[in-house]
């Protein structure tokens, strides 16, 4: 059947096609749709993981036992997730493993903009880089069969304009496959003596696929103008053929680990000029010069942020224009905290307590953005609570206004470790887990917190307070970020005193749909005197007109918090 | 061989741009175009400025639509409307709401809010259809029409039945809301 496709979800076709049963990953942008859209097909397992390192191991364990399996994370994911992948590249697989490593050049929604493509060389393992969504969907069930074939885990590497595409592909049926185990000690166990015999394996393979490369249907050669050759993969293919069509010769690689070295110089031969055109580092670059041919890319295209055609189209001193823009300034319109975001209420004490706020990954992230501002780093997940620990044992002052605060997914991801350490090693700060039952940013997924699984079916819960305290925090509290008096109470009281504390900031994300709204507010214009004392938090619901707050009752849900700092009392309820 | 349309779809997080993007690319998938269609997930849809790109034609390449190439502007909010301006390509044609939403640099006072923005991209000779695609949708029925409202609009521009259009709402939106969204593509497109 031929569809309009997400990029993601093509994958999800492949996987379902290639007769993947397991599936184990955790959400990140851009990854996340591939594991939603694989648990919709019926017979098929699939689960959210608590963190990427877990799902790996996991998917790992189903080829061992025979089963296609398959991992999704974000570049950064794969940092967690490395540890496995490094030495898996010497087990090799049972059944075919895939994985896909989705990179964000341009940073639509991530810390850094790292380039993935380091992570297949580093572990010696295979890359395959789709285009659009058929190829998506193509490369990865072929990726299964290189992964049999080469005894290897299979890394495909889809970035933001991949992944969130949408482009026409043609499905097909799915194929069952099944293997048995069978014990290899020197093949699964991974000690000194069995891993020096299998590290020989390992580049004797890499020889093999770059053998393959230089034939396969994934790297393919197509013959224009003479003048130029462009040598390109994933979406920079789609800008160079947007801007030159057929008129210069490409060689499209959509295999980019390992680089196919005659093709390359063959390619280089036919062309007066040769250039790579790759988003992010100079990766197929510095391959070519290495290989002694004269070469040009980076010189002509940035390294930073991703590509788009007229960015070809200036590297290569053609002509484009521009659309009309307007004399005014054009306000900003950054991302913002939801109206009626349990965080805002927390953000706000925090402000007000001048406290130093040691943050990690996920929607509140946002508390860093003005009016709020009230955070003083983030990392990477799990590091706020590692921060802190560092930070207050070299300052005990410190520790009197200091806090980490991390989501609940965040912390079940990797803050736990550092909790252990924080009560192992006692440091004296407070942690705030800002538990809103969901992992928000990523589009509300499941956790190990939530007590529902991937599906919505009822789960395993861990219990966060119980958790706390087993690890060694005798001070564990819960409070409501609704209630300003209350959080604030908590916060000043955990602050002052000399061990370590956490708080558990409980409050349903606004935007769940079990969660009941209350009537919108109403700002009582007789009342308000305009001091602007609810324009503190941030509501984006919240405005002022003509010197008078006004509450716009299409955002609003009714959390109260800016009711709960004017001191006129001129917020009503609609309804009231 | 046809040269490839260009549809960029603008708005504020959270506005229904999603919806709009995937009846487009539907739409001109059954009219047997090759369709891309490429949009913005995650951290840029809590209340930021998005930009969704539709392309269609024999055979597309690039999966967005870059400065001085968009045939259509369809905005969801008159300065996300000027934000975007420079994508439009000479003698393109702008679809517009005309409702406001503060951003936050707005509400804090950092920036102020341009006026007769609708005004001010017509005097520089744009091709701009503007209208109060709230109040339409509200008279559908829900505020959250506001996106059929401009896709109906929207049809006046392209030679497609109005038929196929409600076939392809259809298949995109629950039932219980099909009525509601058919008014809003009718009051849209009457308006």
């Amino acid at each position: 059947m031929r569809e309009l496709m997400l990029g993601n979800k093509a994958v999800a076709r492949g996987l379902y096609e290639a007769g993947v049963e397991f599936v184990s990953s955790y959400p990140g942008t851009p990854s996340t749709e591939i594991t939603e859209e694989f648990v919709k097909f019926d017979d098929v397992y699939a689960e959210w993981a608590p963190n990427e390192k877990v799902a790996m191991e996991s998917a790992f364990g189903a080829s061992l036992a025979g089963r296609r399996s398959f991992c999704a994370q974000k570049h950064v994911g794969l940092n967690v997730a490395a540890d496995p992948l490094y030495t898996m590249s010497y087990t090799g697989v049972n059944a075919g493993m895939v994985i896909v490593v989705a990179d964000d050049a341009g940073m639509h929604s991530s810390q850094n903009e790292q380039d993935s493509r380091r992570h297949a060389i580093a572990a010696k393992v295979p890359m395959l880089e789709p285009a659009d969504s058929a190829e998506a969907l193509e490369f990865t069930k072929l990726a299964y069969e290189i992964s049999e074939k080469f005894d290897t885990p299979v890394l495909v590497k889809m970035c933001t304009r991949v992944a969130h595409s949408q482009s026409i592909v043609e499905t097909g049926e799915r194929k069952e496959f099944k293997k048995d185990y069978e014990k290899n000690i020197g093949k699964y166990v991974m000690m000194p003596g069995n891993a020096k015999k299998r590290h020989p394996i390992v580049e004797e393979r890499t020889r093999k696929l770059a053998e393959y490369a230089e034939t396969s249907p994934l790297n393919r050669e197509e013959t224009g103008g003479t003048w130029l050759g462009i040598i390109t993969a994933s979406t920079s293919y789609q800008y160079v053929k947007e801007v030159f069509g057929d008129s210069v010769s490409v060689l499209k690689l959509g295999m980019t680990n390992p680089l196919p070295e005659n093709l390359i110089k063959n390619f280089a031969k036919k062309v007066e000029r040769l250039v790579v055109v790759e988003e992010l580092d100079p990766v197929i670059e510095e391959a070519v010069r290495a290989m002694g041919i004269k070469v040009e890319g980076r010189n002509l295209l940035p390294g930073i942020d991703e590509f788009s055609q007229n960015k070809i189209r200036a590297a290569f001193g053609k002509n484009f224009g521009v659309g009309e823009s307007l004399e005014d300034a054009i306000p900003p319109r950054p991302p913002v905290m939801c109206a009626g975001c349990p965080h805002r209420g927390l953000f706000y004490t925090l402000k007000k307590l001048n406290c130093t706020v040691l943050g990690d990954i996920g929607c509140y992230t946002l508390g860093a953005v003005p009016p709020l501002a009230a955070m003083d780093m983030t990392l990477c997940m799990g590091a706020s609570i590692g921060a802190l620990h560092g930070f207050t044992k070299v300052n005990n002052e410190a520790a009197k206004n200091t806090v980490a605060v991390i989501g609940d997914s965040t912390f079940v991801h990797s803050g736990m470790t550092g909790l252990a350490n924080v009560a192992y090693n006692q440091s004296k700060g407070t942690i705030i887990i800002l538990d809103n039952s969901i992992t928000g940013m990523t589009g509300h997924q499941q956790n190990p917190a939530t007590g529902k699984n991937i599906k919505g079916e009822p789960a395993g819960r861990i219990d966060l307070e119980a958790l706390c305290r087993a690890m060694g925090i005798n001070r564990v509290r819960v409070a409501d970020p609704y209630n300003l008096k209350e959080i604030e109470a908590a916060v000043k009281e955990e602050l002052s005193i000399d061990e370590a504390s956490v708080i558990i900031s409980r409050r349903p994300c606004a935007l769940l749909k079990e969660v009941k709204h209350k009537a919108p507010l109403k700002v009582d214009a007789d009342k308000c005197i305009g001091c602007k004392s609810c324009m503190k938090i941030g509501c984006p619901a919240i405005s002022m007109k003509d010197k008078k707050a006004v509450v716009d009752a299409n955002q609003c849900v009714g959390c109260g918090v800016c009711a709960g700092l004017c001191p006129k009392n001129a917020f009503g309820s609609v309804e009231g | 061989m046809m040269e490839t349309k260009n549809v960029i779809i603008v708005g504020v997080g959270g506005q229904g741009s999603l919806l709009a993007s995937k009846i487009l690319g539907d739409l001109f998938l059954t009219k047997g175009y090759d369709v891309k269609v490429s949009e913005v997930h995650g951290m840029s849809q809590r209340g930021g400025s998005v930009i969704t790109y539709v392309r269609f034609g024999d055979k597309v390449a690039s999966p967005v639509v870059d400065e001085g190439e968009a045939d259509f502007i369809v905005s969801f909010e008159i300065l996300e409307t000027a934000r975007w301006l420079s994508y439009l390509k000479k003698d393109g044609q702008i679809v517009t709401n005309l409702q406001e939403i503060e951003p936050m640099p707005v509400i804090t006072g950092a920036a102020v809010y341009p006026e007769n923005l609708a005004e001010k991209i017509k005097a520089k000779g744009v091709k701009i259809d503007a209208l109060d695609c709230l109040d339409l949708a509200k008279q559908a029925g829900s505020a959250k029409a506001v996106n059929i409202v401009l896709l109906g609009r929207l049809s006046h521009y392209f030679d497609i039945d109005e038929k196929l259009w409600e076939e392809i709402i259809e298949k995109n939106v629950p039932k219980k809301f099909l009525e509601l969204n058919k008014k809003a593509f009718r009051l849209g497109k009457n308006a």
